[in-house]
């Protein structure tokens, strides 16, 4: 409860924030048509050279794509920008203010950012889906429904989780801002079904980097590929991961000595 | 030019003790980099292996060895000045460089060049070790080895004249990250990264010719493969020259009037 109360506050504080520099929103509105644009462009010339990509036809890597652009939105908007902001407090001491609040420094440092103009990229995601949907012309059965949203919600949470662990190497090793960049660049793999990689990239893309049960996996229960052991796998990834996570937070906060605060 | 001699060896000292002090950046550097041909490698392969082997004449291996050496041409011509002209000028940090006697783009050359030649060393045993994974078809003559030497010089030296020209439009405008984005979209499909030339359809693969884009990036590349006949490489080394001027140009005339508009915001 208390966790959605601070949620919310937060929410309002990056609207009110946000809503001083309105010219952000045209910014945003280019960043997302230029992302899109790149992924469209991408699969253009990929099929007009081929009509299916290690099995995947072109409706459904645009699935691929949709759930790619509305994991990378709910991630920017919340969780990305507010590491960050916890990755540079490390650095300045100033994260000494967050610890001394009552409430949970994990959950706090995890949403106290909010850049609200990401939810752009959110909503072109579910746009994407529905036209991706459309195009595959199957009807959605409860139980594909039901799978696609299991293994987005697993996704986002491992996701969440392997973000809040690369950021508490934070309070080891100072500059490490540009560890959420890197990030970045190896999210640009899940814009493509896994599959097609070589056999070590895909292990690194499924574990290392858990790009793979982020995006693919999601994909694949919508267009109905996904196979039980995997969702599950999925499912037990976002449990354990997540404590993991927690434990290596826990340990990491007793390193912290408050830099130069 | 003595002057700007010691001031290039400085430079070079600064920015080596710089890289060494933060060695975990480095290796964050070198994932990003090798990430984004290997995509398109794999995408690429991909589809060759569906189409029984080969597509407009590219086998996988084929396109193994336009990649890796996508990956080489990439890593010498890059450039990181619209980031960080940016911040120079929000933050107001450009101020103390245009009152030094010498103009700030020495510092940044040999800031680029020396980050250049460090990483040099890591990338050839990289380089070394995906060839062995992904199996390159190559093959190297020497009047190609030798012809790819300037033509990724020129490569070098354009993208760099170019993206400083981008990079100064930051003067009129203080926030443009959109302007940027939309530049590296650009760049990735005429340039040959996405795909390469070959790939695109008509219209494009003409356009992309005519652009600076392509000669910052396919060109050497395919040049060094063997892809380009004698007549091409000659007419390819005329459209760096001709762009490079251009450029030069456009740097001169924006930075001029940017410094006048520059107000020194944040400072």
């Amino acid at each position: 409860m208390t966790t959605l109360r601070l949620f919310w506050i937060h929410l309002r504080l990056g609207v009110m924030n946000e809503l001083q520099y309105r010219t952000n929103l045209v910014i945003q509105l280019v960043q997302s048509a230029v992302g899109l644009l790149t992924a469209l462009l991408g699969l253009g010339i990929v099929f007009s050279k081929t009509d299916s990509l290690a099995g995947w036809s072109s409706a459904e890597l645009l699935a691929i794509i949709g759930v790619y652009t509305l994991v990378a939105g709910i991630t920017r908007m919340v969780v990305q920008p507010s590491l960050a902001k916890f990755m540079e407090d490390v650095r300045l001491g100033t994260l000494d203010f967050t610890l001394t609040k009552p409430v949970d420094a994990q959950i706090l440092v995890s949403m106290r950012q909010i850049e609200v103009w990401k939810l752009v990229d959110v909503i072109v995601g579910i746009v994407v889906l529905g036209i991706a949907i459309v195009q595959l012309g199957a009807t959605i059965g409860v139980a594909q429904a039901l799978g696609f949203a299991l293994a987005l919600v697993a996704g986002v949470t491992i996701i969440y989780s392997f973000l809040m662990i690369l950021a508490t190497c934070a309070f080891w090793f100072i500059r490490l801002d540009n560890i959420l960049n890197i990030f970045q660049s190896m999210y640009e793999a899940g814009r493509w079904p896994i599959d097609i990689y070589p056999p070590w990239l895909r292990t690194a893309l499924t574990f290392l980097v858990p790009i793979g049960f982020a995006i693919t996996v999601p994909a694949e229960g919508l267009v109905g590929r996904l196979t039980s052991p995997t969702l599950l796998g999925a499912i037990g990834l976002a449990i354990a991961l997540p404590l993991l996570a927690r434990v290596f937070w826990r340990f990491g906060i007793k390193h912290y000595s408050g830099a130069s605060a | 030019m003595i002057d700007l001699l010691v001031l290039y060896r400085a430079q070079f000292k600064t920015t080596i003790a710089e890289q060494f002090q933060y060695r975990g950046a480095l290796v964050i550097w070198l994932i990003g980099l090798i990430l984004e041909p290997v995509i398109y490698l794999s995408v690429w392969s991909t589809v060759a292996q569906s189409q029984g082997g080969a597509v407009d004449g590219f086998t996988a291996a084929d396109f193994a060895a336009y990649y890796l050496v996508a990956l080489v041409v990439s890593q010498a011509t890059f450039t990181w000045i619209m980031w960080e002209m940016e911040y120079w000028i929000r933050q107001g940090s450009l101020s103390p460089l245009l009152v030094r006697p010498v103009h700030p783009i020495h510092r940044h050359i040999a800031n680029n060049l020396t980050f250049k030649l460090l990483t040099m060393a890591i990338l050839v045993p990289v380089v070394l070790v995906l060839s062995i994974v992904f199996q390159p078809n190559f093959t190297l003559s020497a009047w190609t080895a030798l012809a790819f030497i300037p033509a990724l010089a020129l490569a070098m030296a354009l993208r760099f004249a170019l993206e400083w020209t981008l990079a100064s439009l930051a003067f009129w405008v203080t926030r443009v990250t959109a302007i940027n984005q939309l530049y590296f979209v650009i760049f990735l499909f005429l340039s040959g990264f996405a795909a390469p030339l070959d790939l695109l359809p008509g219209p494009v693969r003409t356009l992309a010719e005519w652009l600076p884009f392509y000669r910052m990036l396919g060109f050497p590349v395919e040049l060094l493969l063997g892809r380009l006949s004698p007549t091409q490489a000659l007419l390819g080394f005329g459209a760096q020259l001709a762009w490079l001027g251009i450029a030069l140009l456009l740097l001169n005339v924006t930075w001029a009037k940017g410094v006048r508009q520059y107000s020194a915001v944040g400072a």
